[in-house]
């Protein structure tokens, strides 16, 4: 589990997170939503330790990683696994050989027992087939995937993404979002992605936070979404004319 | 104050390069790497230039000799002091700048524009680590090259010289003995040594801490090429200051 308190983070003077509380809770898809400017990324990198807050905490397990030194910032980190927006896979490198990067970086095994892991988990994103292919020759669905595939493949306590599905086709993301919540089941982890996604919201939130200019404004999960007369919320969720008729049906039971 | 900001941000860069180490088995694959992109794959353009190089300093000596009590073995001790002491270590460190310092700085920026680095660092990589340190060590055999270009520098000069007439074999063999300080090669190796450093950092330097996209990655290699030549240029006066004055 992932608890924030109070965290506050400004650039230059302007206030971009004003103090958050909130937690994200193990074994479930927890998304941070908002729009564009509300801060998301920023929240995303606070949570990685990519960027330090200027105020409050963030507590892995309990353990705040402000408290921590270098060294357990260091191993905590390697409890992480991140699927970045353009997927940030190493264009020098096959997929086969991006997948077993932090096997390679920190584990003592064996070429054939980090060959078995990276098999087991390219299997798991069915991608075994393109292992030797680069990510510049494959699609951007299975460069996610192997994003994906490379963040779990040293078993990671806590998962991050940042809009996993963007820029891809519908049918695809639809395949990513699921892939991702079935992973976060199978593992027991804490999984937070960062999404404009509507369909994802709809589809896989379990524990939603909709930030609004820096602010957590709603937490609920997708079930209690249709429900909330929060209007920021609902103009952001339902400014499609589809979503609304989306709503409308669930409110109606149909 | 943005260039203090810069020279500050650069040492400090250059600090936290040896911070935290990559795993050794790892750190040797990426040296040998960078031996093949950087030093390697650099040796066709640096024998080009050299053989031409040499070949004009001749050319143009041998031509401004009218004086008929000047002995024409000055061609070959002339060509053998430019190349050595100026020609293969500050002219062909300006040509790396371009060729290996814009291939440093676009190949780490696009990795910083495509979140690569971000990738590294969230695993709990000290990416600097990672990709500045084997450009360095790779760099350490630049003095390599400097004397393959020294080497090809005075046969383009003898070619250049006795097949155009200019000057005797046995003439040209004389100069290019005459008057050999052995200090001046170590002169142009220290030169080398220095050079391959900032050829390995600034560029990278350049790289590591660009902002924005594409574009921003065309402009970051055109800035770290002058940069990387005027702090060239800069230690080459200071040096040759230093050790030769």
């Amino acid at each position: 589990m992932i608890k924030v308190n109070d965290l506050h983070k400004s650039f230059s003077g302007e206030e971009i997170l004003k103090g958050i509380d909130t937690e994200f809770i193990q074994g479930k898809t927890n998304l941070i939503i908002g729009q564009s400017g509300a801060g998301k990324t920023v929240f995303l990198k606070c949570l990685l330790g990519l960027i330090l807050p200027t105020d409050g905490t963030i507590e892995y397990d309990g353990k705040a990683y402000s408290t921590l030194n270098k060294e357990q910032q260091r191993e905590l980190r390697k409890k992480m696994g991140m699927v970045f927006q353009g997927s940030a896979l190493f264009d020098s490198m096959s997929v086969a050989e991006n997948v077993m990067f932090p096997l390679k970086m920190f584990t003592k095994q064996r070429k054939e027992q980090r060959m078995e892991r990276v098999r087991e988990v390219l299997d798991r994103v069915d991608l075994l087939k393109v292992d030797n292919k680069f990510p510049s020759e494959i699609s951007g669905g299975m460069q996610k995937r192997v994003a994906i595939a490379r963040a779990i493949v040293n078993k990671p306590q806590y998962l991050f993404c940042d809009e996993p599905n963007s820029g891809l086709d519908p049918k695809t993301a639809i395949l990513i979002d699921n892939l991702i919540h079935e992973i976060t089941k199978e593992n027991n982890i804490t999984t937070v992605i960062n999404t404009h996604d509507m369909n994802s919201v709809l589809e896989i939130g379990e524990n939603i936070v909709f930030l609004k200019d820096g602010r957590l404004e709603w937490q609920g999960d997708k079930s209690i979404i249709y429900k909330t007369d929060n209007e920021s919320l609902t103009s952001f969720v339902y400014s499609s004319d589809l979503f609304q008729k989306v709503r409308k049906a669930q409110l109606q039971g149909l | 104050m943005r260039y203090l900001h810069d020279i500050g941000e650069y040492f400090i860069m250059l600090k936290d390069i040896f911070r935290r180490m990559t795993k050794p088995s790892v750190l040797k694959t990426l040296i040998f790497k960078e031996v093949d992109d950087l030093i390697i794959n650099s040796m066709g353009i640096v024998i080009f230039i050299s053989f031409f190089i040499g070949g004009v300093v001749t050319i143009q000596t041998a031509l401004n000799l009218n004086n008929p009590l000047i002995p024409k073995s000055l061609i070959g001790f002339t060509a053998r002091q430019s190349i050595i002491l100026e020609f293969a270590p500050t002219f062909i460190s300006i040509i790396m700048a371009g060729k290996v310092g814009s291939y440093i700085t676009s190949s780490i920026g696009t990795m910083r524009v495509t979140e690569q680095i971000d990738a590294l660092e969230v695993m709990g990589i000290n990416s600097l680590n990672y990709l500045v340190l084997p450009k360095i060590v790779a760099m350490l055999l630049y003095p390599f090259v400097i004397s393959i270009a020294m080497f090809v520098g005075i046969g383009g000069a003898y070619m250049a010289g006795v097949m155009g007439g200019f000057v005797a074999s046995d003439q040209f063999l004389e100069g290019l003995q005459n008057d050999f300080i052995p200090f001046h090669l170590a002169y142009a190796f220290i030169k080398s040594f220095i050079f391959a450093l900032i050829l390995a950092t600034v560029p990278s330097y350049h790289g590591y801490y660009m902002k924005g996209g594409a574009l921003e990655v065309g402009q970051a290699s055109t800035t770290s090429f002058v940069w990387t030549s005027v702090i060239l240029i800069i230690a080459n006066y200071i040096l040759t200051q230093l050790l030769l004055s």
